[in-house]
């Protein structure tokens, strides 16, 4: 009797052990390294079914190097900490070849040792605070030049703001880039008593105070703008006391920089029309790509309603450059994944074409686009040509010698131009 | 012969303009089929026609021109621009106005006033504006809107025109004032007249308007005043720049005490609207873990089943939003006094004495709840809608306005906390509750069924619990997660107040309030909690039973 049972279990081991390596034979592993669950669930889950989406249509159009793509969905549940466990998991274990994930700075700096140490392929989709280039890591989203300078230009030059409110969640993106932002308005002349900084906690909900603040501080007849780093859940209650106490887009316009068309699609946006938000991508923007993009993503989530947003078309351009990047080398090999994928162009969805460059940074469009009754985007402004990404701050005094350039004979994310010492 | 004249010149005009614009004129022929009746529709039409293919930096000439011309339409294409109701047709660029009906758009054509069939979104294009744009033409209809019959019309006119000053605004004031007869109005145009006297006229004059302006709150009157005073040269000014400048150091010293003054009460009305949000929070609590004891940890979860009750309501009735939270009070009181009943029957009651386990299985039924509500409503924020009448702010003076929702609220959570009182200071049940958790024994020798009086009480501060989850619904988001967001404040307010004081409960909402409200701008939001919550730790060590402590036998 307990006999059988061992052999019964050893067979049904062998058996998943043999399949494993039967299925590792004929496909490439992709890891999805999202939040299902917790308070990052909300935003997370779209990019992993995005991210399965393009799976699922790659291996229609036959794959990628004749082999199948196999995902390989975990779940670090919105904890930092597990971000690290899971990604040694994927790669350890799992063996995949290229991981597409993360959304907060935060889960990105817990995986960036483990990612380095066992040298796998990460794809990170959303706009952060830049500082960082790493040889395992590609940044499709905005860098701070690639969002935030631009806008503080627009507000600059199209609305003529003199008077900077710069709100943000107390966290490591908005700090930075707010330190940035000082930086670049004083290089442009704005004094200090023209910069109002404000920091509040995750999930603020209590705005009275503050925006009466803002109220004052705009009343002094000079032109007065918000450039708002305000993270998740806290921007409906600040739009709404905005409202409230009479503010409207046209008196101090509010530009956002992590609210999207997801962000809207659960609220009332009556009182937000007029305010403004930097993005790479909208939704409401005409081109091919981009009808194709939003059919295919409402098509697969049965809902024709659902909207598409920013981090999308990052992951989406992020997939495409990887796929176009293995066809090229031949290989899932991650180096040479890693020096394919340097110069690889793609068509973005915007109209124009994302390419990648030495610093694992994208070459994007920046639009403004100002919010509509129906939670939309109305683009207003947009730059000329696409923007280069910066890795390293040209405005903060502690980086603006450094550059990333992985491409030979440098090779190097952090290189000093005035010591010439590179620094990992 | 004057009048054929005239309209000789504007037909040549106008043939000018078409003769500039000949691809846009072409593309839009079936718009002009009508013929226009006279030479202001012609005018008119000409340029609306130019509105769809308009690139957002022509719109600004092209808006100034369509607001001078003088039609009756002028004002509302006017509004629909501003307001984003004008689309195009974009087959034939027909201009129309787009209501959004179910998934499709009513038109209506804006020339010629005639119902179009609806169409899909994808057929029309709005005409595209953006905030410089909506100011501009803001301003365009103030000037037409000052001689609107309805005076709050004409008074935001006025305040669009002190905001943003034109020649054309001051034109059209100087115009209107003699016929004004509503004195707020006539104030107001006096206020932009006095101003454009200081700017720019004699010293007599600019004198004359410093002391017409001595009483007027408006941030542009100070603005401007700060802005000729710093012009003034700083030193070796001769005598009329000394008066002028005496005269305004006087008056912006006056205006700046006025507004401190006003600062310092809006203050302590922030302070006393957190407040009022604690205390709603809190008073439920007041009642499970203060009186009866019970240290419940799904308290936040049944402010978070009063919001979701508010959301049910309203998609429920969707045409009756002005009501919705009116009904959504006591239904939401009902829901999570049922959910409270039912969480004492279930696990508390087995549970008493042993506040350990008391704590981790409410801890659980929270968790439960939590996760209730994201498969039942999805883990996405839900969209609860303020209703007309808690939107806006009641305007005292310029410096100085309440927010109607905060206002609401705080009438609203002392009414909570004076009917809880009466409920349990004059009702029997109050007088039963009192009665078993001063001694429980004694209460049952007495024939009380201290079994239902347990069950009543916690249903009771669950409900009071649902209630501020309408209110809370109006302030913050609707998701599975609003409850922990309050529960830590929750017990801290209780705590600071004295465990088992309901007026205490008041005052210590009240007064963390205010305090967080004052020491915000100061320390900023952040360090202002991490002071408050210092303070508190400080305090309860100094007073471990907090405010308002009980005294005599109870309080064993």
């Amino acid at each position: 009797m307990k006999f059988k049972k061992i052999a019964l279990a050893s067979t049904i081991i062998v058996s998943t052990f043999c399949s494993q390596i039967v299925l590792a034979a004929d496909t490439i592993k992709v890891g999805v390294l999202h939040s299902l669950s917790g308070t990052m669930a909300i935003s997370e889950t779209t990019l992993k079914d995005t991210v399965l989406m393009m799976i699922e249509e790659q291996n229609k159009a036959g794959g990628i190097l004749g082999k199948k793509l196999e995902a390989v969905v975990v779940d670090p549940a919105s904890n930092w900490p597990l971000f690290a466990e899971k990604t040694r998991e994927l790669l350890a274990q799992e063996k995949v070849d290229v991981i597409f994930g993360c959304w907060t700075s935060v889960s990105r700096k817990s995986v960036l040792p483990v990612i380095e140490e066992l040298n796998g392929l990460l794809f990170y989709p959303v706009q952060y605070e830049g500082e960082e280039s790493s040889k395992n890591v590609f940044y499709t989203g905005a860098a701070p030049n690639q969002q935030a300078i631009p806008a503080v230009d627009y507000l600059m030059n199209d609305i003529g703001a003199t008077r900077w409110v710069l709100a943000g969640t107390d966290y490591v993106y908005p700090r930075t880039t707010n330190k940035i932002l000082k930086e670049y308005l004083n290089a442009k002349g704005v004094k200090d008593e023209d910069i109002l900084i404000n920091y509040t906690p995750f999930g603020h909900s209590d705005w009275q105070g503050i925006v009466s603040e803002i109220k004052k501080f705009g009343s002094t007849g000079k032109k007065t703008a918000v450039v708002s780093t305000i993270n998740g859940d806290a921007n409906i209650p600040f739009y709404k006391e905005l409202g409230n106490q009479g503010i409207s887009a046209e008196d101090i316009p509010v530009v956002a920089f992590s609210v999207g068309e997801e962000e809207l699609s659960g609220f009332d946006a009556a009182p937000l029309v007029g305010h403004l938000a930097a993005w790479n991508y909208f939704q409401s923007v005409e081109s091919d790509e981009n009808d194709e993009f939003i059919e295919g993503w409402q098509r697969y989530i049965g809902d024709d309603e659902r909207v598409t947003n920013d981090p999308m078309e990052a992951t989406y351009i992020g997939f495409k450059m990887w796929a176009k990047a293995v066809e090229k080398a031949g290989t899932t090999d991650v180096d040479e994944v890693e020096q394919a994928m340097i110069g690889i162009a793609v068509p973005n969805l915007t109209g124009s074409i994302a390419v990648m460059n030495a610093n694992h940074h994208l070459s994007k469009p920046v639009l403004i686009g100002e919010i509509q009754e129906d939670g939309q985007f109305e683009v207003v402004w947009e730059t000329p040509d696409t923007v280069i990404g910066d890795a390293w701050s040209d405005f903060l005094p502690s980086s603006k010698n450094l550059m990333s350039d992985w491409t030979a004979p440098l090779r190097c994310g952090n290189f000093d131009v005035t010591t010439g010492k590179c620094s990992g | 012969m004057i009048r054929t004249h005239t309209r000789w010149v504007s037909w040549l005009f106008i043939c000018l303009i078409c003769l500039c614009k000949v691809p846009v004129y072409a593309q839009t022929a079936d718009v002009q089929t009508v013929q226009p009746s006279n030479e202001n529709d012609a005018a008119l039409y000409s340029l609306a026609a130019k509105l769809p293919s308009a690139k957002l930096n022509q719109m600004e000439s092209l808006v100034t021109e369509i607001s001078q011309v003088p039609h009756p339409k002028t004002r509302e294409i006017l509004s629909l621009v501003l307001n984003g109701d004008l689309y195009y047709i974009k087959s034939n660029r027909l201009l129309v106005a787009a209501i959004k009906v179910g998934k499709e758009y009513e038109l209506t054509d804006v020339l010629h006033d005639s119902e179009l069939a609806s169409v899909k979104k994808s057929k029309i294009r709005k005409v595209s504006t953006n905030n410089r744009l909506r100011g501009l033409i803001r301003s365009a209809i103030a000037v037409l809107d000052l001689n609107s019959p309805n005076k709050d019309v004409r008074l935001q006119a006025v305040k669009q025109l002190l905001d943003n000053p034109s020649t054309m605004g001051l034109d059209a004031i100087t115009l209107r004032l003699d016929k004004e007869e509503d004195p707020e109005v006539s104030e107001l145009m006096n206020v932009v007249l006095s101003l454009n006297q200081l700017k720019t006229g004699e010293h007599q004059a600019k004198l004359v308007a410093v002391s017409d302006l001595e009483s007027s709150l408006q941030p542009e009157v100070r603005n401007t005043m700060v802005n000729i005073l710093r012009e003034l040269p700083q030193s070796q000014r001769n005598a009329q720049e000394a008066e002028l400048a005496a005269a305004l150091n006087e008056v912006i010293k006056n205006i700046d005490a006025k507004r401190s003054r006003y600062g310092f009460i809006e203050n302590v009305f922030f302070g006393l609207s957190l407040g009022s949000v604690l205390l709603l929070a809190a008073i439920g609590l007041a009642i499970t873990f203060g009186v009866m004891g019970v240290i419940n940890m799904a308290h936040g979860e049944m402010i978070m089943l009063g919001a979701y009750t508010t959301y049910v309501i309203q998609i429920t009735f969707p045409s009756l939003i002005e009501y919705s939270l009116l009904m959504a009070i006591p239904a939401a009181f009902l829901v999570s006094g049922f959910v409270g009943v039912l969480i004492e029957r279930g696990v508390i009651r087995f549970l008493k004495g042993r506040p350990l386990e008391t704590l981790l299985a409410t801890f659980g039924v929270s968790l439960i709840l939590q996760q209730l509500v994201r498969t039942v409503f999805s883990p996405l924020n839900r969209q609860v809608q303020a209703p007309e009448w808690m939107t806006g702010s009641w305007v005292i003076n310029p410096v100085f306005s309440l927010t109607y929702n905060r206002l609401y609220i705080i009438i609203f959570s002392l009414v909570v906390f004076f009917t809880l009182m009466l409920i349990l200071k004059k009702s029997s049940l109050g007088l039963h509750v009192r009665a078993v958790s001063q001694n429980r024994d004694m209460a049952r020798a007495l024939s009380i069924k201290s079994d239902w009086v347990d069950a009543a009480t916690f249903g009771l501060g669950s409900g009071i619990a649902g209630v501020a989850g309408v209110v809370l619904s109006q302030l913050t988001n609707v998701g599975p997660n609003l409850g922990q967001a309050y529960i830590i404040d929750s017990f801290l307010v209780v705590v600071f107040g004295g465990v088992g004081n309901l007026w205490g409960t008041l005052v210590a909402a009240m007064s963390l309030g205010t305090i967080n409200k004052f020491l915000e701008p100061i320390t900023g939001s952040v360090l202002a909690n991490i002071i408050v919550l210092v303070g508190l730790v400080l305090f309860i060590q100094k007073r471990p039973k907090g405010l308002f402590p009980q005294k005599g036998r109870s309080a064993d």
